[in-house]
């Protein structure tokens, strides 16, 4: 039995070694030991999804995940999304459609709208809504979340 | 091409959609202690013991610190600053840690320091805390009864203050009037909930102590907080990094800042305190929380004679910074955009065992807002005349502006008539009735509701708000410093604290203009007290109308001195030299010009042909205190579905019409306003703060708290209308508020327009699901599709 | 946010996990997707000393077709759920369970060992008349779905058995409904309601089933109006008779958006509604 865990996770491309305690949680081994501040904490009871990352190519909350349980996973969080080139499409259109303002909970609907595109190249209104529905932003009023994500799907666009 | 009027795309987003914004929790000090907070459970209780060895001898704990423990630590306690002439606000003392007794459920009674986070959060669970519990009272209007408990003994009542302004003889035009009618409002508690919860840290070095925290006042704290550590204010720097959105619940000077200031300076180290979302409900400070009687008298014909409001406000159970003003903040504009000749606003505040309420976005005017607009309809409905007619009738004409109103206020110009007919170009009314006939034959209840609202900002004209005028302990003028480095790029200071608003780029936009540079070359700095000219930071949709203003001033006059420049070394007069298209030429010599890379430059490596009464440097400052307030407004229309079978309530369609003058960035307005209409909807449909009756919080996380997600609200439909302000410069107002000021009533409305035929009249918010459903049941049509 | 100490442990095999859930009594958890434990931890209403993680051990993550029913591995996620419509009202319940991100952890097996009331999948769980299977020291034992679920967060499954499976009947020939009431698109169900319903070759309702979520301590059927129902003629007037019937007996828990009689009425309403739809596929 140990309090402590070995991990090896592959952040961002990079295969990282660590032993952890088995309570931290993911978001706060990426925070508070890799430096990747763009996750951010905005709730503790998994509701704001400001702290969405990927896992293995799927959106998860990382608040709610322990850095135990992502031993030999792949995670991408906001800072690795583009791959080192530039900005991901997803990024661009958040830019470009005004999709951020205080730029808090951005990472996190960056994160989820990528996997939700993921999952249904092209969504309605609706569906985007919905897929959204699991990050709280305060400031846009979500209007032009929406726009950033549809115009990310538009005909054309690479995720 | 003019930059201002573009909708550029903004200069901060590079940093934060890569995930390279840095907001205070993202900034690790070396050797960073970690401090929590050991809170009370009881809404009301002396605190009979505190007992922290267990804690203090958990591993990684360097100190366990009590209220006592600290005493000698303040030279004063949390500031309030309203002192309104003639007026005694009562004001117990408010201290970071508590001594004595806890006033509501989260008052923090001692604070555990460690080495991480982790350990701290242990061991605050071994502090043992030994409470006597108090009859806690929280209901504002049972506080005001004979024999309530009181929060505070040594005031003998629960009253905070009586405070009142009127305008005519309203007893006069009541008894006269042909119609009155009567409504008791009640504007539910709320949470400010940005998404990014407070943090703060304070870092001392030598004897310099930084304060890094989530704040938009950081001058304000900066005055405050080095008066409460007694030490000068150039001993201590506050830095607003990025901050992750603020509505008013970051517009304090919270007990958590100046504690981890005087943590960092007893332990030489940097203290890092994190709210978890749990204290953001429990002890970030709440908004809103009145109760409004408000009568209104007309003539048959409708034109409104007559408004009379008493407004009881729960203000919880300290004053913090504004606390007992918020309520009044909104009185200039209680009148609405209509004419009326009497007016007579009475104000009681009331200690409650709560959190304080302040400053959440709107912050006075929303409440104002909701039972005008409400009150309005109500007239309408009791006059039996259409809702928009009686509006009409009774807007202020256009061309009566500047409008001096029954309060004295000055409106600063307006035009009605112009945003509501805007509106209806997009809303027809008539189609919508006869959708929502066809659509009650199918069992579906739709339901629209209009807001024409008027708002004041542009806070503040420092005599009428400050110590002579309504009695703030303070001015509420903006400053900025605007510096051309020798290549032509152009620094910008500004002493408003931008926190997601996107001021870093419409102040560049402004102050590109102004120069002649390209804004994207204009760097926008703030949110630091080390840095620039002292200002009084960002709330109340004051930055653009008075911190744009400073901008403008000082740009404009470092544009002055760099015409001068270019004139003598192109041996022409100052006043021939005009800007175009980002090049300083002579009038009618195109040829000859300049580009501001070309002046600055000749400004700091000063050439012989440069007169030697002319200084080196490129760099200019201004202070702007507005003459007046501005007052945008506009017109709004929401369109609900009730199902009337369960009460849930779903907006279908919105249409915002606003003017907030000319647009410096069109995109970052309808921004403001699409985020403005769901906190909106959110405060009408979905957000409350409950306390039970034991002062229990009951909404303590966001799964009870319910913030709308995207899927609860819909697309938004935009449009402005532009009215320049004669106040300022480039005649523009604030709209950081507006959709929150707006939309409340047009989301009743609705849903009351939706209910009205199955007998339902009345009903507060928020209009949750439970509430809909027992308002149509008690009107006996429950159920009934 | 942050969580009381805990040992952790991430065994190989079922038969592992059991042993170290016997070793260590009460104290011990088993982990799955963590999307109902991680968050009492966090706020620390959960505070188990030790953590048994089951993602290392191999074939618990299947879905598969057995004689017209299914087999379902307990780590199987939410999303792997909601993204197989064979399942049918199980993919449907499964969609509706909180947000992606979660459903991209949360797991059926984490889910129906929390028997929360108030979460989805038990009470489909228990409409289907399904059953789970449970391995413990002495061997696997099945456990239909009325007798699983005991009390409010308390199942039949003993504390050192670990569901090895959950098996779901063939249930291709009836339609289905799935009506979730929230105030949010996120939150929990206030009341939820899952029909099933197959026809007799008469058009007469052959068999019924109604599950409620959240309508008491552990998820429920709706018995009276199931009786009410079956054998008659499926018509507007005999459901929106046997939903009337759909509250009988039940005594929820208020709340803050809830009173118990207008959990009854939404009861009530959400079972006409599902029905409706069972009976319109």
């Amino acid at each position: 039995m140990s309090a402590t865990v070995h991990v090896e996770v592959t952040v961002n491309g990079e295969r990282r070694k660590a032993d952890v305690e088995a309570r931290l949680l993911l978001v706060h081994w990426l925070r508070d030991e890799l430096g990747l501040t763009g996750t951010h904490v905005g709730c503790d009871t998994t509701n704001c999804g400001a702290c969405t990352v990927h896992m293995n190519g799927e959106a998860v909350k990382s608040c709610t995940v322990l850095t135990a349980q992502a031993d030999g996973a792949e995670v991408t969080t906001i800072e690795g999304l583009s791959g080192g080139n530039g900005l991901h499409p997803m990024q661009a259109a958040f830019m470009d459609k005004h999709g951020l303002q205080c730029g808090f909970c951005t990472p996190g609907v960056i994160m989820a709208a990528v996997d939700l595109l993921n999952r249904n190249p092209n969504p309605s209104d609706e569906e985007i809504r919905h897929g959204l529905e699991g990050n709280l932003c305060r400031c846009t009023g979500y209007h032009n979340i929406v726009e950033a994500v549809k115009s990310a799907a538009g005909p054309g666009v690479t995720l | 091409m003019s930059a201002i009027g573009q909708a550029m795309r903004r200069k901060e987003d590079p940093r934060m959609i890569t995930g390279r914004g840095r907001y205070t929790e993202d900034i690790n000090l070396p050797g960073t202690l970690h401090a929590v907070l050991v809170r009370s459970p009881e809404a009301h209780a002396t605190i009979t013991g505190i007992d922290t060895s267990a804690a203090l001898e958990r591993d990684g704990v360097v100190a366990v610190l009590t209220g006592e423990d600290l005493a000698s630590d303040f030279a004063g306690p949390l500031p309030m600053v309203w002192a309104p002439p003639g007026v005694e606000i009562k004001t117990p003392e408010h201290w970071p840690l508590k001594r004595g007794e806890v006033k509501h459920v989260g008052d923090p009674v001692a604070v555990v320091v460690a080495t991480t986070r982790h350990l701290a959060v242990d061991a605050a669970e071994d502090v043992i805390v030994d409470y006597d519990p108090k009859p806690a009272v929280v209901d504002p209007e049972a506080a005001l009864e004979a024999g309530a408990p009181l929060v505070w003994e040594q005031f003998g009542t629960n009253r905070t203050h009586d405070w009142g302004v009127g305008g005519g003889d309203v007893d006069a035009a009541l008894a006269e009037a042909e119609v009155t009618v009567e409504h008791r409002f009640v504007n539910h508690r709320t949470s400010g909930a940005p998404i990014e919860p407070r943090c703060s840290i304070g870092e001392i070095r030598g004897d310099k102590l930084t304060l890094y925290s989530t704040t938009q006042v950081p001058h304000i704290a900066r005055f405050v907080f080095s008066g409460m550590l007694g030490i000068p204010e150039d001993q201590l720097r506050v830095v607003a990094p990025d901050v992750g959105g603020g509505f008013g619940a970051k517009l304090q000077t919270y007990g958590e800042e100046v504690l981890v200031l005087a943590l960092a300076k007893r332990l030489g180290r940097p203290v890092k305190w994190v709210e978890t979302r749990s204290e953001h409900m429990t002890t970030s400070h709440h908004g809103r929380d009145q109760i409004n009687y408000v009568t209104l008298g007309a003539k048959r014909d409708g034109t409104v004679t007559a408004l009379r409001v008493k407004i009881v406000a729960d203000l919880g159970a300290y004053q913090q910074l504004l606390t007992p003003f918020i309520p009044e903040l909104g009185f200039p504009v209680m009148g609405g955009c209509y004419r009326i000749p009497n007016i007579d606003l009475q104000f009681t505040g009331v200690f409650t065992n709560k959190m304080c309420t302040d400053a959440i976005r709107g912050a006075g005017r929303p409440e104002a807002t909701y039972w005008i607009e409400l009150m309005m309809d109500r007239l309408a409905d009791e006059l039996r005349m259409d809702r928009l007619e009686l509006r009409r009738k009774n807007f202020i004409p256009k061309e009566e502006f500047p409008f001096e109103t029954a309060l004295g206020i000055v409106y600063d110009s307006g035009n009605y008539q112009g945003t509501l007919d805007r509106l209806l170009e997009h809303f027809d009314v008539d189609e919508f009735r006869a959708e929502q006939e066809r659509l009650r034959g199918e069992g579906i209840h739709r339901g629209v509701g209009f807001s024409t609202y008027v708002e004041v900002c542009g806070l503040a004209p420092s005599r009428a708000v400050g110590p002579q005028g309504v009695g703030l302990q303070a001015a509420f003028y903006e400053s900025a410093n605007v510096r051309v480095t020798p290549t032509g790029s152009a620094i910008v200071y500004t002493g408003t604290s931008p926190h997601g608003q996107g001021l870093d780029t419409s102040f560049a936009q402004i102050a590109g203009d102004i120069l002649g540079i390209d804004p994207q070359n204009v760097d926008v700095h703030h949110g630091d007290t080390d840095q620039g000219t002292w200002g009084w930071d960002t709330y109340g949709s004051r930055s653009l109308a008075v911190g744009g203003e400073a901008i403008v001033r000082a740009a404009q006059r470092v544009q002055d001195k760099a015409k001068k420049i270019c004139a003598a070394l192109l041996e022409a007069a100052p006043e021939d030299i005009e800007l175009v298209d980002g090049k300083y030429q002579v009038r009618g010599s195109p040829d000859k010009s300049m580009t501001m890379a070309e002046i600055s430059g000749a400004a700091h490596i000063p050439p012989n042909e440069l007169p030697a009464d002319i200084e080196p440097g490129l760099e200019e400052s201004a202070f702007y205190d507005p003459e007046n307030f501005v007052f945008p407004f506009g017109a709004h229309a929401c369109v609900v579905e009730v199902d009337a079978e369960t009460g849930k309530v779903q907006v279908v369609r919105y249409v915002a019409v606003d003017d907030c003058g000319p647009a410096i960035n069109p995109m970052l307005i309808d921004g403001q306003i699409h985020g403005g209409i769901v906190h909106a909807i959110g405060q009408a449909l979905y957000e409350q703060v409950v306390y039970d009756e034991e002062g229990q919080l009951v909404t303590g996380t966001f799964v009870d708290y319910a913030l709308p997600t995207a899927a609860e609200v819909p697309s938004f439909e935009t449009d402005r209308t532009e009215t320049p302000s004669p106040v300022n410069t480039l005649g523009v107002k604030g709209i950081g508020e507006a959709g929150t000021i707006a939309a409340t009533p047009a989301v009743a409305a609705a849903v009351l327009d939706a209910i009205r035929p199955l007998g339902v009249t009345e009903l507060d918010m928020p209009m949750t699901p439970m509430r809909v459903w027992d308002a149509i049941n008690a009107a006996g049509n429950g159920g009934a599709a | 946010m942050i969580t009381a100490p805990f040992d952790y442990e991430a065994p190989d095999s079922v038969e592992e996990a059991v042993r170290m859930l016997h070793e260590n009594g009460e104290d011990a958890k088993l982990l799955a997707g963590g999307h109902s434990l991680l968050p009492l931890m966090k706020v620390r209403l959960a505070a188990p000393t030790i953590l048994i993680d089951l993602r290392k051990i191999p074939g618990l993550d299947h879905v598969q077709q057995d004689n017209g029913g299914w087999r379902i591995g307990p780590m199987t996620h939410h999303a792997e759920l909601q993204d197989t419509p064979e399942l049918g009202v199980v993919a449907r319940a499964a969609s509706l369970i909180a947000d992606q991100q979660v459903r991209n952890r949360g797991t059926i097996g984490g889910s129906v060992a929390h028997g929360d009331s108030a979460s989805d999948l038990p009470t489909v769980l228990l409409a289907l008349d399904g059953e789970v299977t449970a391995r413990g020291p002495n061997g696997d034992r099945t456990i239909g779905a009325a007798e699983l679920f005991q009390d409010y967060l308390t199942t039949s499954l003993a504390q050192d058995e670990v569901i090895t499976e959950i098996r779901l009947p063939d249930m291709s020939t009836f339609g289905f409904g799935y009506r979730k009431f929230t105030r949010r698109a996120e939150d929990w169900a206030m009341v939820g309601v899952c029909t099933l319903v197959s026809r007799a070759p008469d058009g007469t309702c052959d068999d019924v089933r109604i599950g409620l979520t959240n309508m008491g301590s552990t998820p429920l059927r709706a018995g009276a109006a199931e009786d009410a129902l079956r054998g008659s003629r499926l018509d507007d007037n005999s459901i929106v008779a046997a939903a009337e019937l759909a509250a009988e007996g039940t005594d929820p828990p208020g709340d803050l958006n809830a009173t118990p009689d207008y959990k009854r009425h939404l009861t009530r309403v959400l079972t006409r509604r599902a029905l409706e739809e069972a009976v319109s596929v």
